[in-house]
């Protein structure tokens, strides 16, 4: 396994004093990858962005080069950056940001410079307080720095930068949802066609939208060449990857592993990593990609970590965020949480996410607290095949957005590989895992 | 209660300045409204209306969109526990349960003497520190039951007012520069622009003085993320510890 020897990329300065600041940023060379960017043309950049073939980090896995290709022929173009991360278990661009927040910057500055956007709108997810102080103070840095506003380090270049808080809801992190909701709006998802914002984006104008990751690997890529970081990875997974891994592991954390290298068995037992689980139980299931990524199982743990990989499987590498659940996880517990979360946070605009959601929910909290059905199985499934017809991956969508068809994938998951434990919970009218009933007053409302 | 102050009028339009569009400010001004009171007033969403160009139920149909912005009192202090999918497995619910039991209040519940408010929360992303708890968006990670108690009891006894200001006030670093890029087109896109305030022009902002937290207090603060744990450096991975210990 190759978790040693490879440069890390995007947190290779975490773990300074006060990383954060301007000053320790410059010590490391910041700004560099901005002023080597200045010395090209954007055409220059936008080519180094697409030999590094940079996959999107924010979920959907599209070349960031690419997508900048795409951009209309049309002024002005917006860039947007999704620091909105909601997804649960995923923590990578929260530390990021709170603990790189000049390199974010000036990851955005770069891209800004290669689409030639007239303006930099930094979306931050509004719960991140700190990040949102620490963003504040690094773009403050900037300006006086000259890095950001008129003239940028006196290339003659000007873009502003905006850092736009959030205010609680996950669908935001959806591209169109976010561009609304910084338009002033409810978070609606906007009806596709048009699909991509690089069209019809932040009113109406052209937008790029890029995740805080992916932008992140920007400054690295000029200051080291984008050959340096083509050489990483495999096929079409280049570079590195942070991995959020949280659950029943020793060690949970984000690591930035080479991508296409190390494969789930490295990330949950490597000492080094996950450290394996926790008291030396058995791993039971994994969640691989956040909770809109169907489940695998112990058997599925020498997958490589890269998209192509991870897809081939049934399932996909997704925000990066893996969970592990131990022999000890009542899988219908899980589930109904999972699926819980998507109820809450559904926009409601389209019916089999609205109401599926909440179909699904109380007929998990009512198996899992001991008044289920045997029939309650097929209806499960019945009901997720209306939300994403099929139920299969990658998922058929009826929805606006594909937060619907994110639905069914972890009680399906349930369903198939633990059937019997769901059956378990039904017969003997109790859930056999303690608590032996969903905790808090919550779960009885 | 409350239109927003002067002074917080003026801050309003210095984030209306920073928009090619005015409406776009909305959910950064109702921030500044909770900031000043605590919560949503009525009033308060009428003058962000009027500084946007919006009725007041346009604004209260964004507002109501948003689990950020409460349109009841709060209490001074915003407890929300993550009880989603990573913190479940390491115990959230018993926490939770744990946090019913020690405050008197369900879920969505206020304190009678108002210094708590107790939420069942969604993903926080702190999930390698399960459970986790944010107090108006502070956070603290690898909380157990005695860890809920002590951060319940040093907040009420005022311990951690530096590090975790009353429940609305986001972000304490203001923006201290304005617009600078040069060229009409930022401005100049979709419709009609509006007339800029006074303050609005590109580099009035950066004049005026910043009455945001001293940056280097802010930075040292001790209660902030303590990302800057060992990491290894040669090892080519390293987890970061990213906690305050309540
Ligand atoms: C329901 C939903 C939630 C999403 N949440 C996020 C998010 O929190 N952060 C993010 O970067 N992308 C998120 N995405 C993906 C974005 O729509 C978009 O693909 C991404 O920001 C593009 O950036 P990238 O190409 O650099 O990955 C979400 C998508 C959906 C459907
Ligand atoms: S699928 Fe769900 S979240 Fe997406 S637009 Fe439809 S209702 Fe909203
Ligand atoms: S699941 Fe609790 S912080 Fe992510």
């Amino acid at each position: 396994m190759t978790v040693t020897g490879v440069p890390r990329i995007v947190t290779r300065r975490l773990g300074r004093l006060a990383p954060w600041t301007l000053a320790s940023y410059l010590e490391d060379g910041g700004y560099d990858g901005l002023r080597k960017a200045l010395s090209m043309t954007p055409e220059e950049v936008h080519e180094a962005a697409n030999v590094a073939n940079i996959l999107g980090r924010g979920g959907a896995g599209f070349e960031a080069g690419r997508k900048w290709g795409m951009l209309a022929k049309s002024e002005p173009v917006y860039l947007t950056i999704n620091g909105d991360e909601s997804e649960p278990a995923t923590f990578k661009d929260h530390m990021l940001i709170e603990a790189d927040p000049h390199m974010v910057v000036e990851g955005a500055l770069i891209c800004a410079y290669a689409v030639r956007a007239d303006q930099i709108f930094l979306y931050v997810r509004g719960e991140f307080a700190l990040g949102l102080e620490r963003l504040q103070a690094a773009v403050n840095e900037a300006y006086a720095y000259g890095a950001a506003g008129g003239d940028i380090l006196g290339s003659g270049w000007s873009v502003d930068i905006v850092i736009h808080p959030g205010a609680g809801a996950y669908i935001c992190g959806e591209e169109t949802a976010l561009l609304e909701s910084l338009e002033g709006k409810r978070g609606y998802p906007r009806i596709k066609p048009p699909f991509f914002p690089a069209a019809v984006g932040l009113y109406g104008a052209p937008t790029i939208v890029n995740n805080v990751e992916t932008v992140s690997n920007l400054p690295w890529v000029m200051r080291n060449g984008a050959d340096a970081f083509a050489a990483l990875g495999e096929g079409r997974s280049k570079g590195t990857k942070v991995m959020a891994l949280s659950g029943h592991v020793k060690r949970p954390g984000n690591y930035e592993l080479e991508f296409a290298k190390v494969t789930f068995r490295d990330l949950m037992f490597d000492a080094r990593l996950g450290g394996g689980i926790r008291e030396d139980r058995q791993l039971k299931a994994f969640i691989p990609g956040g909770v809109s990524s169907p489940w695998l199982g112990p058997q599925h743990l020498d997958v490589l970590l890269a998209n192509d990989k991870i897809a081939e499987v049934g399932t996909m590498a997704g925000s990066g965020a893996v969970t592990a659940m131990d022999e000890t996880t009542c899988i219908v517990r899980a589930a109904w949480r999972i699926v819980r979360f998507f109820h809450r946070e559904s926009c409601g605009q389209c019916t089999p996410c609205r109401e599926g959601s909440g179909w699904v929910e109380k007929i998990l909290q009512r198996i899992e607290n001991g008044q289920g059905r045997e029939a309650d199985l097929d209806l499960l499934m019945d009901v997720c095949d209306n939300i994403s017809p099929g139920v299969r991956w990658p998922p058929a969508q009826t929805t606006i957005c594909v937060l619907g068809p994110s639905i069914p994938p972890a009680p399906a998951s349930g369903i198939r590989m633990f059937r019997d434990e769901f059956l378990t919970h039904i017969r003997e009218g109790r859930c056999p895992f303690p608590p032996d009933r969903l905790p808090g007053r919550v779960a009885h409302v | 209660m409350a239109r927003l102050t002067p002074h917080n009028e003026q801050r309003a339009r210095d984030l209306i300045a920073l928009y090619p569009h005015p409406r776009s400010a909305l959910i950064p001004i109702l921030h500044l409204l909770q900031e000043q009171d605590g919560y949503l007033t009525d009033d308060g969403m009428q003058h962000a209306g009027e500084l946007v160009g919006l009725e007041a139920a346009e604004v209260q149909g964004t507002a109501s969109f948003y689990d950020m912005f409460h349109t009841e009192p709060v209490g001074k202090y915003l407890i929300a526990v993550c009880t989603n999918i990573a913190c479940l497995l390491q115990g959230a619910y018993e926490l939770l349960e744990h946090a019913e039991e020690r405050l008197g209040i369900a879920p969505g519940g206020t304190t009678p003497d108002g210094l708590f408010t107790l939420e069942d929360a969604e993903c926080l992303a702190l999930c390698g520190n399960a459970p986790c708890v944010t107090v108006n968006w502070r956070y603290f990670g690898d909380v157990d039951r005695e860890g809920f108690d002590d951060l319940v009891a040093r907040l009420a006894a005022g311990d951690l007012d530096g590090e975790v200001p009353p429940h609305g006030t986001l972000c304490r670093v203001r923006r201290s520069v304005g617009l600078a890029a040069a060229g009409a087109s930022v401005h100049g896109y979709g419709g009609p622009v509006p007339a800029p305030a006074e303050s609005s022009r590109p580099g009035a902002i950066a004049d005026e003085p910043t009455d945001g937290v001293d940056l280097e207090t802010f930075a040292t603060t001790p209660a902030v993320l303590a990302l800057d744990g060992p990491a290894s450096p040669d090892d080519g991975a390293a987890p970061f510890d990213d906690r305050t210990e309540p």
